[in-house]
């Protein structure tokens, strides 16, 4: 059992505090994916578990132990860098094994186990090439590799397909996903791409400034998010938000029309009060371009600004509420700029956010 | 085409200076070189000549004479020999050892004052070496380190320490963090991961830095003349000396000590060419 438990950890370089007092339960086997912008303090908590930072304060503890003073090698743990850290001296053979090496394993042993890694990640061929020699991807491979040879209790992920193109880190995304399903590690994965978040992690912890905001299922995390900035950062594109100020149960926007508070923020918000209203481009979809709208439906006549199309879907640009959001059609025809379309927007699946803290309300 | 044919033309005019160019540099490089050579060969009513004589003949007369006995014009090279292999050696390795380490806290670990030690070891080299000669001189009669081996290899290390750090604190700069990190992980201490991962890494540089510090001690003429004055700790440069007399200088002995003074060097820059070249480079390191 690796259960991977984070209480009150801090983390402060002199007097710039990056990581304050989190607490993070990660389960035997489960992966976890540490999202958030660049300086959140994600890659810096990866860290802190792996041993390579000091913990300024707290307890970390990898299977019941706490760790927070033993060197990386006791920690029984394994990690995969952005820029793979291959070993550039030695062969892939030498690279993979070189963990079992240091640990004076008999060779036969070590043969094998870097044999049966080469299997599961499809190195058989490169074994007697040197890191210089080999493609991004392949790169990427023998570093997982060489994080498996060691059968560790923990695997952590920095950012390892940010050095890759966009077609290799689909592809590398789901080796690691099935990686994940065959071996069955607690996995701790670090990135800056929602994408990655959302695709790969049981659960997401989103991390801003040192704190986490919220944690949850993808699913959670894309529905129920806890405020504007969990809102805006998950789900591609991001969530539109609209000024509006409640008005005798409903909400009025900056541009004069009004819409009916969505059902989960009924009775919830006060007369006056200025909100963000948040919905998907996902929930605001032309007329007969519509999938799932079921529920109360606000109809709305705009018009396109800019069109997107992705092939099953168009992302269409329009003005609402003043400012410009984005909508979704489905099963898409050619729109020009400047047409008029009617859309239906989905009420229940919207968000209301109070103004001032940026906090969801809904019950 | 008319364009064509102009830059055409721009372009072989452009390689043939540059042929030009390059010529001159190395014949004003190599020209002096080949003539300590061509006059140990030479006799030394030729050496003499002027006009130079363009066609020489040749003799191996100061070859002989140098090997020979005191009273013939002999002088003993192979202790001067033994004498600038021990210092070079012995000065070269410790400068390596304790510039290596220091090159390597440099770059890798922060503490105070970490920018002025740095600066003070480069200003370190901005004093002329003879400028020291005379304190040097003073401070070993009264330890008793003049004419000995030890005495030598320590002003060669202090002379060659700084350089080495500075040249070996670039290539360490250079190895990205994460790799001593991941041996870490893959259960390395420490200092197993400096010798497994990053030492290897940096092989070429090191290396380069060995062959400075040797060419340095191995050349080194100012101080070794103040600081050695008998047979059993002279080396090869000061032997060099041994042709003067009050008033005659015997160019040709000279010109023959100077090439085997030459050989060995060429010798070992020749063997460790392809790491000095890497290490100059360094980009085969880069994953």
């Amino acid at each position: 059992m690796t259960e991977v438990t984070l209480s009150n950890v801090v983390k402060k370089y002199g007097a710039h505090q990056a990581v304050h007092g989190i607490d993070l339960d990660i389960a035997d086997g489960e992966f976890v994916v540490l999202v958030g912008p660049s300086g959140c303090g994600k890659s810096t908590t990866l860290r802190m578990i792996a041993g390579l930072e000091d913990i300024t304060g707290g307890e970390v503890s990898i299977g019941g132990r706490v760790v927070n003073d033993l060197p990386p090698r006791e920690r029984n743990i394994s990690m995969v860098f952005q820029n793979y850290a291959l070993y550039p001296h030695m062969t892939v053979r030498e690279n993979l094994g070189f963990s079992l090496h240091i640990a004076k394993q008999e060779p036969a042993q070590i043969k094998t186990a870097v044999d049966q890694a080469a299997g599961i990640l499809g190195l058989d061929e490169l074994m007697d090439r040197k890191p210089a020699e080999l493609s991004g991807g392949q790169r990427q491979r023998v570093a997982m590799g060489r994080a498996i040879v060691r059968s560790p209790d923990v695997f952590l992920f920095d950012e390892p397909l940010s050095n890759l193109d966009a077609k290799l880190r689909t592809q590398m995304r789901a080796e690691i996903k099935k990686l994940h399903q065959k071996i069955g590690n607690t996995i701790i994965y670090v990135t800056h791409d929602q994408v990655e978040a959302m695709t790969l992690a049981d659960r997401i912890v989103l991390m801003r400034d040192g704190h986490i905001v919220q944690v949850g299922t993808p699913l959670e995390l894309f529905n129920t998010p806890v405020d504007t900035f969990v809102a805006t950062f998950i789900g591609s594109p991001p969530m539109n938000l609209v000024d509006g100020t409640v008005r005798g149960g409903n909400i009025q926007l900056t541009d004069g029309q009004s819409l009916p508070v969505p059902v989960g923020a009924r009775g919830l918000v006060r007369e006056g009060q200025d909100v963000q209203f948040g919905f998907r481009a996902d929930n605001l979809m032309p007329l007969g371009h519509a999938v799932d709208e079921v529920g109360e439906i606000h109809q709305v006549d705009l018009t396109i600004t800019l069109t997107e199309p992705l092939g099953t879907e168009t992302i269409l640009f329009t003005t609402f509420g003043g400012i410009e959001v984005q909508a979704k059609m489905f099963n898409p025809r050619p729109v020009r700029p400047g047409e008029q379309m009617t859309f239906r927007l989905v009420l229940d699946k919207c968000h209301v956010f109070d103004a001032a803290s940026g906090t969801a309300i809904r019950s | 085409m008319d364009r064509n044919r102009t830059h055409r033309n721009r372009k072989r005019i452009l390689a043939a200076l540059h042929f030009t160019a390059l010529f001159l540099t190395m014949a004003i490089i190599c020209i002096p070189g080949l003539w300590i050579v061509l006059n140990s060969f030479r006799p030394t009513v030729e050496i003499m000549a002027k006009p130079p004589v363009w066609n020489p003949s040749f003799t191996l007369d100061h070859y002989r004479a140098m090997f020979g006995g005191a009273g013939e014009g002999g002088v003993p090279v192979f202790s001067y020999f033994r004498n600038s292999l021990i210092i070079s050696v012995v000065s070269t390795a410790i400068a390596i050892l304790i510039g290596m380490s220091g090159g390597y806290a440099f770059a890798r670990y922060k503490f105070k004052g970490k920018s002025g030690y740095f600066v003070g070891l480069m200003l370190f080299r901005a004093v002329p070496g003879v400028a020291l000669s005379l304190p040097l001189f003073i401070v070993f009669a009264k330890v008793g380190l003049i004419d000995t081996h030890l005495g030598l290899i320590l002003v060669y290390v202090a002379m060659n320490v700084p350089f080495t750090i500075w040249l070996t604190d670039g290539f360490f700069r250079q190895i990205p963090k994460e790799l001593h990190e991941a041996a870490e992980i893959d259960g390395c201490t420490r200092w197993q991961a400096f010798w497994k991962v990053e030492f290897p890494v940096a092989k070429s540089g090191v290396a380069s830095a060995a062959i400075f510090a040797f060419l340095t001690s191995w050349n080194e003429f100012a101080l070794a003349s103040q600081l050695t004055r008998s047979v059993g700790s002279k080396t090869m440069p000061v032997g060099l000396l041994d042709f003067t007399a009050e008033f005659t200088i015997n160019w040709g002995g000279m010109c023959a000590l100077a090439v085997l003074m030459i050989i060995p060097a060429l010798i070992l820059t020749f063997l460790v060419q392809k790491h000095l070249i890497a290490g100059l480079t360094f980009g085969g390191v880069k994953g």
